[in-house]
């Protein structure tokens, strides 16, 4: 619907100033598209012909184009397979060839959908990087639609959860987590086991496990100094971490409200 | 104009895309040619069993099935593979052609020109040069300007029914073959005369849909000769009229059809 591609059947929507489905083809120049299971190559054509017709389509002059090519092939390291044909890359290096093609006309938003579904670990990695880095120099806007929850915690500052078409958070991730009372948690594992009844001012005990051995306590605030030092005059600390909420978790409990 | 380059780089792309296919490209020329020559010997055998055919010679038919050969040649070569529209539908190639800063359907019909098609149109082409010889035509100027329009316009009237029956994917992904009722049917309709057909069915087909008009009457009017069901002679000169209707129809479905897409989902 952001892109002028589907019509929304109630409402208004408004991208760069302009109205997607009618100014569809205006809007087009200022933004890029990236589909994770759509693909804007030329399936029998090496990449760097693709790039070259989308030069022509977008009308983009020799030297920018050939500027900003270069900084992808840089950034992504397209060089080993430039000249490879689409149908014969891998997923990984397709993507990266995908988010080339959409930034060589210079866009000011760049929509990404699921942009990561189905890379292998180094590819997702690298395409994380590079939109981290994208997104640092404030040139390009990335809106980003994922049920890759990592993507969301590395690249997001903002946050939209969209349930059944309804907006149920639009926040930073911060928000989400206090505001569905996500705690961090600390798991202790002592040498003797705690006694029974125990409480701590700044947690509360959860779970209690290898015949009280190992304690796991929410943290209500940010401080979890004062909770190990209580539980370090108690018993000797065998081992101790400290585990960030999940933002899946967060999630799942947002959509099974 | 830059648009117009767009659309060129866009058909060397295709033409690049197919030269990787080489060997194939050929073998698919060759055998298309054989699609087309049928129609004409299907003509050419039911003449070997009758002299006329609904009161037309043997060349007066040929100038008919070559008049529909020609106009469905030229459609199915320009936007054909527009039939493939619920593929690209489903493959996801229709989102990626309305993200780009051109309109869909040149999009669509360039980036999948069946350039293995272009020796079936010429064929056709032939046929028609051979028909309108063989036949004792009365040439005046306004009959020279006939022939040259009235296959045009029949590629016209085609090319729009292509769009419309391939519309259907947008309401219907999987419209099979439905829409080739009208495409291939419309073919098969226009290659004979069509007082051979009777009823109901052919009022529907030859003035309903106005596929009459897209070998039959013109070829009447090109041999000056009557119509046995009464039309008067001016009705071939309304080829182009009618095809052009057919566009305008073609153009108002397809832009309700995209406002409608849905695409399907990822």
């Amino acid at each position: 619907m952001l892109t002028g591609v589907l019509t929304p059947s109630a409402g208004t929507v408004s991208v760069c100033g302009l109205a997607p489905v009618p100014q569809r083809t205006r809007l087009a120049l200022r933004i890029g598209v990236v589909f994770g299971q759509r693909s804007q190559l030329w399936w029998d054509l090496p990449l760097r012909e693709s790039f070259g017709l989308l030069r022509h389509i977008y009308r983009v002059p020799a030297a920018e184009h050939a500027a900003r090519l270069r900084r992808c092939v840089g950034l992504l390291e397209l060089d080993g397979f430039l000249d490879t044909p689409v149908r014969q890359l891998s997923l990984g290096q397709r993507m990266r060839g995908e988010l080339t093609a959409a930034l060589l006309h210079g866009p000011e938003v760049l929509f990404l959908d699921e942009p990561t579904i189905g890379l292998d670990v180094v590819s997702k990695q690298a395409v994380r990087s590079f939109l981290a880095e994208l997104g640092a120099t404030g040139a390009v806007t990335l809106v980003l639609t994922t049920h890759d929850l990592a993507d969301i915690e590395r690249l997001c500052r903002r946050l939209v959860v969209i349930d059944h078409g309804r907006v149920v958070h639009d926040g930073s991730i911060e928000a989400l987590h206090s505001r569905y009372g996500s705690r961090r948690r600390l798991v202790a594992d002592l040498d003797s086991p705690l006694p029974s009844g125990f409480t701590v001012e700044g947690a509360t005990l959860v779970a209690l496990e290898a015949d009280g051995h190992r304690a796991s306590f929410d943290l209500l605030t940010d401080a979890a100094g004062p909770v190990v030092a209580r539980l370090a005059a108690l018993s000797s600390l065998r081992d101790l971490s400290l585990v960030e909420p999940d933002i899946e978790d967060v999630v799942a409990r947002l959509y099974a409200s | 104009m830059a648009e117009l380059r767009a659309y060129v780089a866009l058909l060397g792309g295709q033409w690049r895309s197919l030269l990787s296919y080489r060997a194939s490209f050929v073998v698919e020329a060759i055998t298309n040619i054989g699609g087309s020559a049928l129609d004409v010997v299907a003509v050419l055998v039911i003449f070997r069993a009758t002299p006329t055919m609904a009161g037309f010679t043997l060349p007066e038919a040929i100038l008919m099935v070559s008049l529909s050969s020609c106009a469905f040649n030229l459609a199915d070569f320009v936007v054909g593979n527009i039939e493939r529209l619920k593929t690209y539908v489903r493959t996801g190639m229709m989102d990626s052609v309305l993200v780009r800063p051109l309109r869909a359907l040149p999009q669509l019909v360039v980036m999948d020109l069946p350039l293995r098609k272009a020796l079936r149109l010429l064929l056709a082409v032939g046929v028609l040069m051979v028909a309108l010889r063989v036949n004792a035509i009365d040439w005046t100027p306004a009959r020279v300007a006939l022939a040259v329009v009235v296959p045009l316009a029949g590629g016209l009237f085609f090319g729009s029914i292509f769009v419309l029956s391939a519309c259907l994917a947008f309401w219907w992904v999987d419209s099979g073959e439905v829409g080739n009722a009208f495409t291939y049917g419309g073919r098969d309709f226009t290659a004979y005369p069509v007082p051979v057909y009777a009823g109901w069915f052919r009022r529907i087909f030859a003035y309903g849909l106005g596929f009459g008009f897209v070998s039959y009457q013109p070829a009447l009017a090109l041999l000056g000769h009557a119509d046995p069901l009464g039309l008067p002679g001016w009705t071939g000169f309304a080829s182009p009229l009618v095809a052009l209707v057919a566009v305008g129809v073609a153009a108002a479905v397809w832009r309700s059809g995209i406002r409608y897409y849905r695409s399907t989902g990822s």
